[in-house]
């Protein structure tokens, strides 16, 4: 689509949110959070529409607890801990597992789980530790790899279970009503997984539009003028602006590699605390590959880094220009809280491709 | 003389096991007259006029990567960063530290690419050290170029040199050197038709200073890529940039391989990429100019020098849109989000 | 939050069925990735499909992706780069 067309898109977002307040939309997830900087979407939308961030990035809402054990285990002579690259830098009690590096702490960065197995293929005197973190696309990777550990009977293959599941977040989210929400731009991808139709209730029952979109700028301003064009007629419903790839059951072969492999758990956010349902603990069958059973580990306790709004700005609670470390104690370069770290980070994305001016709308 | 065998302690003693590995592997493929006698230090008869003098340490992993090695990364790097300071490179050094371990054969194909990578620049290497040091688990090496050139005297460059209003113009094709290298990685290896654009630039450099057009700043786009680039500039120059993202060259593999791989073609390294502020009346002929050299084919105009407060670099998006581009702040990691 | 891109099938390597499934070659125009075929036991050599950290998550349907995806457009016949250099070479 050219300038013309997205111009045409942004015109009508315009001339339909004009009537109305300032409109808040919720961007769940992190990649949305990116695209919609890297693209200029945000850049283009009229003040009148506003984006905040959700919980969608899994780096940010993974606790610092589950960063220290990584890091524990890391400085183990004879482990070495596989992980994607997102989890490297963010810091834990004792340091990121970057600086960790330094000091000796083994880290293998992967772009697959796959990886990881072959890693600890050809290191059969070292355990692997995966770190499984992610959301519903990510945890069937997870749970096909432990499927194939035990088909290959490795004896050195470990998972730090640290999935997610979004939608018992935005439960969570909503129940608890702080934050004014006008509707859900809804992930891309996790939907592949979950289907479009796992935003029924979350629409239904909490009278919120949900529109799932995937990360091109085109298909993210059209899920955003389906998002206002509900809300200015107080409707509530699922549309999908991605159909090449969304559908409204999802892909079921996924969800079956990942309930084979994994059974619904309470789990830790970061700064959301515990929430019911929202996590993944391996099923009893293969608890032998859960690194925390295997190294009699625990969870230590949490603790906030001083004046950190990290868990506000993932709950769209607050944006990181109200946080008063973001830009001067905390930066990219030495980050206090997750959301400064992870590329998809809200705060990141912010210092990264930060808005012209202090509000998160367009600069026209 | 035989590819089997490895570098050993003795290697490095400098006794006749150094001799022999100098004369056998070394010298006898980079030899000249001002290196051929060995002595402690070579002597130069630079033309009048100031000198430019660099250094630059090489330590890629690993040593080889598609369309390239770290012998020939050696000599560009050094090459082109006395041409971007619009210096005529006259000759490197060479400092190689080697790890016990290294297969001769790794060895010899290093020593290869430095040879093809000076003949291409057609700078001498005059001098140089070879050390070994105790395995480190790697089959390892180490690197370090000097350069010495003599400045052009039509080379007046500089960052208070630039103004609103100059064009911004890159040399051809961005990402490939740091994509080429990532796909070697260990625990990452993907199968890949990207080759590191490693190339010395003197020639193009010295196209574009001879054609005339007022050149007011070079950089060559290397670790942090052309994000870091264009960041440094507007901080050096305290002047706003803006850049048109569709005019930025790229081929499709390396806008694919980046998306695949989480990472921000802006900020991927370049080895053979200059990119050029010249004023505004003179980017057709500076485009010209660098198109007319086979390493500027690909060469664009990307965009300008302006006026806007605060002085940051823009991007106008594909889309119509607009961001802010900074230079990333440490080593982009392939990610999953 | 979870970054996928779409390539298309080059080969599957059949007989490599594991409890993972077939393993397949992926292109992402001038890129060639392993991937499993885990999640999509349907797909097929010339298929599109998204993949996200070594997985293909789903097959895609070839027409809509090409209309979904703006680097597919610009990588299979819009190149944003200049294809003709100039082919003035005289010295300056």
């Amino acid at each position: 689509m050219d300038k013309e067309g997205i111009r045409g898109i942004v015109d009508e977002i315009a001339a339909l949110a004009s009537g109305s307040d300032r409109m808040n939309l919720m961007e769940v997830c992190g990649t949305h959070t990116v695209s919609l900087f890297r693209t200029g979407a945000k850049s283009l939308l009229p003040e009148t529409v506003r984006l905040v961030s959700g919980p969608g990035c899994p780096v940010c809402v993974t606790s610092q607890a589950y960063i220290d054990l990584a890091g524990e285990l890391a400085l183990r002579p004879d482990t070495t801990v596989c992980t994607y690259g997102d989890m490297v830098r963010v810091p834990g009690r004792r340091g990121s597992l970057e600086a960790l590096r330094a000091e000796g702490a083994k880290v293998a960065v992967v772009y697959s789980a796959r990886d990881a197995l072959a890693y600890a293929r050809r290191n059969p005197e070292r355990h692997a530790v995966f770190l499984a973190v992610g959301f519903e696309t990510t945890t069937p990777a997870t749970a096909a790899t432990v499927l194939e550990a035990e088909n290959e009977g490795l004896k050195n293959f470990y998972i730090l279970g640290g999935h997610k599941r979004i939608i018992p977040a935005m439960h969570t989210l909503l129940s608890a009503g702080e934050v004014p929400i006008d509707g859900f731009l809804c992930p891309g991808h996790v939907s592949v997984v979950i289907g479009a139709g796992a935003y029924e209730p979350i629409a239904s029952h909490y009278r919120k539009p949900c529109v799932v979109a995937g990360f091109e700028l085109e298909g993210m301003l059209r899920a955003i003028l389906l998002l206002v064009r509900q809300a200015v007629r107080y409707e509530a419903r699922v549309e999908n602006t991605y159909g090449a790839a969304v559908t409204v059951e999802g892909n079921r072969a996924a969800r079956e590699l990942t309930e084979r492999v994994f059974e619904p758990s309470d789990a830790v956010w970061r700064a959301m605390g515990r929430i019911p349902e929202s996590g993944l603990d391996l099923r009893p069958a293969y608890r032998r590959y859960d690194a925390m059973d295997r190294f009699g580990l625990s969870f230590g306790s949490e603790v906030t880094p001083h004046g950190c709004l990290c868990g506000e700005v993932i709950q769209g609670k607050a944006l990181p220009t109200e946080c008063a470390l973001f830009r001067k104690k905390c930066t990219p370069r030495e980050p206090v809280g997750p959301c400064m770290v992870s590329m998809e980070g809200t705060c990141a994305a912010w210092y990264k491709y930060g808005p012209a001016r202090a509000e998160g709308g367009g600069n026209r | 003389m035989s590819g089997a065998g490895r570098i050993v302690m003795a290697h490095g003693g400098g006794g006749e096991a150094t001799r022999l590995l100098l004369e056998e592997r070394i010298v006898s493929k980079l030899g000249n007259p001002i290196l051929d006698p060995l002595t402690d230090g070579a002597v130069l008869h630079p033309p009048d006029g100031p000198i430019c003098f660099t250094t630059d340490s090489y330590v890629v992993r690993p040593l080889e990567f598609p369309g390239g090695d770290i012998g020939r990364l050696a000599v560009c790097g050094t090459v082109n960063d006395l041409a971007v300071m619009g210096a005529r490179p006259l000759a490197l050094s060479l400092g190689l530290i080697l790890e016990e371990g290294l297969p001769f054969d790794l060895l010899d194909r290093i020593v290869d690419g430095v040879a093809a990578a000076a003949e291409e620049a057609g700078v001498p290497i005059v001098t140089g050290d070879t050390k070994v040091i105790e395995r480190r688990g790697d089959d390892g090496m180490l690197i370090n170029t000097a350069g010495v050139g003599t400045l052009r005297e039509d080379a007046r460059l500089g960052a208070a040199r630039v103004e609103p209003g100059d064009a911004l113009l890159i040399s051809g094709r961005i990402a490939e050197h740091g994509l080429a290298v990532l796909s070697v990685r260990e625990n990452l290896a993907f199968d890949t038709d990207i080759r590191s654009d490693a190339a010395p630039l003197y020639g193009l450099v010295d196209r574009l200073l001879g054609s005339g057009a007022d050149v007011r700043f070079l950089r060559d786009p290397t670790r942090s890529g052309l994000a870091g680039v264009l960041a440094d500039l507007a901080e050096e120059t305290g002047f706003a940039l803006e850049v048109e993202e569709e005019a930025i060259p790229i081929t499709a593999a390396v806008l694919h391989t980046a998306d695949l791989l989480g990472l921000d073609p802006l900020t991927i390294a370049n080895e053979g990429k200059v990119v050029a502020v010249v004023a505004g009346a003179d980017a057709p002929r500076a485009l010209e100019a660098l198109r007319s050299h086979p390493l500027g084919r690909r060469a664009a105009v990307i965009g300008r020098v302006t006026e806007s407060e605060p002085p940051l670099v823009e991007l106008l998006t594909r889309g119509g849109g607009r961001r802010l581009v900074q230079r990333p702040y440490g080593e982009d990691l392939p990610r999953i989000c | 939050m979870c970054l996928a891109v779409p390539g298309r099938i080059l080969a599957v390597r059949e007989g490599a069925e594991s409890a993972i499934g077939r393993i397949a070659t992926i292109d992402f125009q001038g890129s060639r990735v392993e991937a499993s075929l885990a999640m999509t036991p349907d797909a097929a050599e010339g298929d599109w499909v998204l993949v996200h950290a070594g997985f293909a998550l789903t097959v895609l349907d070839e027409e809509e992706a090409l209309e979904t995806y703006a680097s597919l457009r610009i990588a299979l016949g819009d190149d944003p780069a200049p294809e003709e250099p100039a082919n003035d070479t005289r010295e300056p």
